[in-house]
């Protein structure tokens, strides 16, 4: 036990429980008073829970304080009703929705290959999978999720573009297809163990009775396991999306970094994510237009997320309470 | 007719089944491949040149010293920021907070800090430890970042290795007339530790991992030293690896693979550590 924890201070193993401060410990508590250092340890440990508060005021502070900084030069009408994203041309446009349709399209390209490809893995590992599989298939499947997203990126630009290009006729060497699909299969580990959850949640006498009626595995399944997994499949869903929109390095690299308006996935296009990474490469002045915009476009990002998140925590608690 | 019914059903099911079984290889499969060609693309830069060498315009004399060891750097100080926070906040809900309204609040805000875009974690960063706080571009301000960013895990895997403490043992402390700080430190910390070590070596490990935060944090494409203190510049080895990607010619695509390779052994040796680490104080604890 040479390992020094910053934590775990103190006599670590083999040391009597309550130590040579025995005494003191009981009286006061017999008494039911608190000794003073035991209170500053409370408040210190209460200081740290309340850190974790800190830091979601903080994301709301700096996000919207340089927001409205950029709202007191550009009306909000410039930034809804505009169709360009140019902020750092000379003819200056602050239109939001290019970026917001990059990411609709990469994000919607990603939940075509994570629906079928997570929704299934579930039933697979849920309804099918032996114990012994299961031990071996879902870390196999958490895998996915715990590659790094600059390895996924490179995957896009190097391997699966190249690749598409065989297949799809007028694909750019940047475009929406490849980075959509890539994080596509990064989420399919969210979808598939949170959906498992939701099915190893339904209680075993609907499928018996499913089974009494003469019904066979697979319309079980389809009709009575999945339907009263419903919300908690939703919830699965709603996350792996904001998920997917949240998903930075795999199209700022393979997607273009191009704000433009369409919904063709063989185009470059940028999302709201890429685009505040394009401005941080180069180098931002503190206080100009540049510099705001990338706070503009995170608090629309977290408005998104975080809405997604509430509503899909939410489902999920539901859908544990009604099954228990 | 019935057989013939029969027999389609069933080959109905099998195909359902089969079809299952494939949505979970295919995925395995593809990552397989893509790692396959990564080691192919990587092997003919790997070697102990690579390692040691500094960023250059050529890319066959190009290493990655510096993002290596500013990665290690970075990890290390986030570790020691996140880990006595994250411990201290999971104590504070396992052990005080109870039903009470604030651990509720606490407790709720941490679930959405974790479905919170890491790339929004790098404006905090820059709002707070760049310009507010003064750090500027430095290891220290990334270190925060990113401490900041696996937080939420830390507590998360901190809260789970302490509820798996019997409470017999609690009652034992109480009963023998410990105070309550004195059972959490001398009772449920020592036994709830691999865990808590285990579940903090595998966040550490996603955080090596991370690109966005500190491309917005500021760390520098190129770099031609290795970091000598926490106030100085750095970068890392996704940082590094994004800015080859980034670049047209072949050769620094396949400087990106061999730093692609150098980041996932690094991984898996934090990975394998974790696991070898819980594995040994769990037989010790016993």
């Amino acid at each position: 036990m040479s390992t020094s924890d910053p934590v775990v201070e103190g006599p670590v193993r083999g040391d009597s429980i309550a130590g040579k401060n025995r005494p003191q410990g009981r009286a006061s508590s017999l008494r039911g008073t608190t000794p003073m250092s035991e209170r500053v340890v409370e408040a210190l440990l209460m200081g740290c829970g309340l850190l974790t508060v800190c830091t979601t005021a903080g994301i709301l502070f700096i996000l919207f304080k340089e927001t409205f900084a950029f709202f007191a030069e550009v009306p909000l009408a410039a930034v809804l009703f505009d169709v360009q994203w140019t902020p750092l041309f000379l003819d200056k446009h602050f239109g939001i929705w290019p970026l917001v349709c990059g990411t609709v399209l990469t994000s919607g390209i990603a939940m075509l290959v994570a629906l079928p490809f997570g929704l299934m893995s579930a039933v697979y590992l849920s309804e099918f999978a032996g114990p012994a599989s299961r031990r071996v298939l879902k870390p196999a499947l958490e895998v996915l999720a715990g590659v790094p997203t600059i390895v996924y990126g490179y995957f896009a630009l190097v391997v699966v573009t190249p690749a598409l290009q065989e297949l799809v006729p007028g694909l750019a060497g940047f475009n929406a297809l490849s980075p959509g699909i890539i994080i596509g299969v990064m989420v399919i580990p969210t979808i598939a163990s949170l959906t498992e959850d939701a099915l190893h949640a339904v209680p075993d006498h609907l499928r018996e009775a499913s089974y009494a009626l003469g019904a066979a595995k697979m319309p079980t399944i389809m009709r009575v396991v999945m339907p009263a997994a419903g919300s908690g499949i939703a919830a699965a869903v709603i996350l792996a999306i904001a998920r997917a929109i949240g998903e930075t390095m795999v199209v700022a690299i393979a997607a273009g970094q191009q704000a433009r308006l369409t919904l063709d996935p063989r185009l470059p296009i940028e999302t709201m994510t890429a685009y505040i990474v394009q401005i941080s490469m180069g180098d931002t002045p503190n206080g100009t237009m540049e510099y705001r915009t990338i706070f503009l476009i995170g608090a629309a990002l977290f408005l998104m997320t975080f809405a997604m998140n509430v509503i899909g925590f939410r489902m999920a608690r539901r859908a544990r309470r009604s099954s228990t | 007719m019935s057989m013939k019914h029969g027999s389609r059903s069933q080959f109905g099911e099998h195909l359902f089944q089969a079809v299952a079984l494939f949505s979970v290889v295919l995925p395995l499969l593809l990552l397989l491949y893509l790692l396959g060609d990564v080691a192919l693309d990587a092997v003919g830069r790997l070697d102990w040149d690579f390692i040691v060498n500094y960023p250059s315009r050529k890319p066959e004399n190009a290493g990655i010293l510096p993002a290596l060891v500013g990665s290690l750097y970075l990890i290390l100080l986030t570790a020691v920021i996140a880990l006595p926070i994250g411990v201290g906040a999971a104590i504070y809900l396992e052990e005080y907070g109870g039903q009470s309204r604030l651990a509720s609040v606490i407790e709720v805000n941490i679930a959405n800090l974790a479905g919170v875009p890491s790339v929004i974690y790098g404006l905090l960063g820059l709002g707070v430890f760049v310009r507010a706080l003064g750090m500027g571009r430095s290891l220290i301000a990334g270190a925060c970042t990113m401490a900041l960013l696996i937080l939420p895990v830390i507590v998360v895997v901190s809260r789970e290795a302490m509820r798996t403490v019997p409470n017999s043992l609690r009652e034992a402390a109480v009963a023998l007339g410990a105070t309550r700080w004195q059972s959490i430190r001398q009772v449920i910390l020592p036994m709830a530790y691999p865990g808590i070590l285990t579940g903090a070596i595998l966040a550490v490990s996603r955080a090596i991992g991370e690109t966005a935060p500190l491309v917005v944090v500021g760390a520098l494409t190129y770099v031609t030293f290795v970091p000598d203190g926490i106030d100085s510049p750095f970068t890392a080895l996704p940082i590094q690896i994004f800015n080859w990607i980034s670049r047209p010619q072949q050769g620094f695509v396949l400087n990106a693979a061999a730093g692609i390779a150098v980041l996932l052994v690094t991984m898996i040796i934090l990975n394998a550590l974790a696991i070898l680490l819980r594995n040994r104080l769990q037989t010790k604890a016993r």
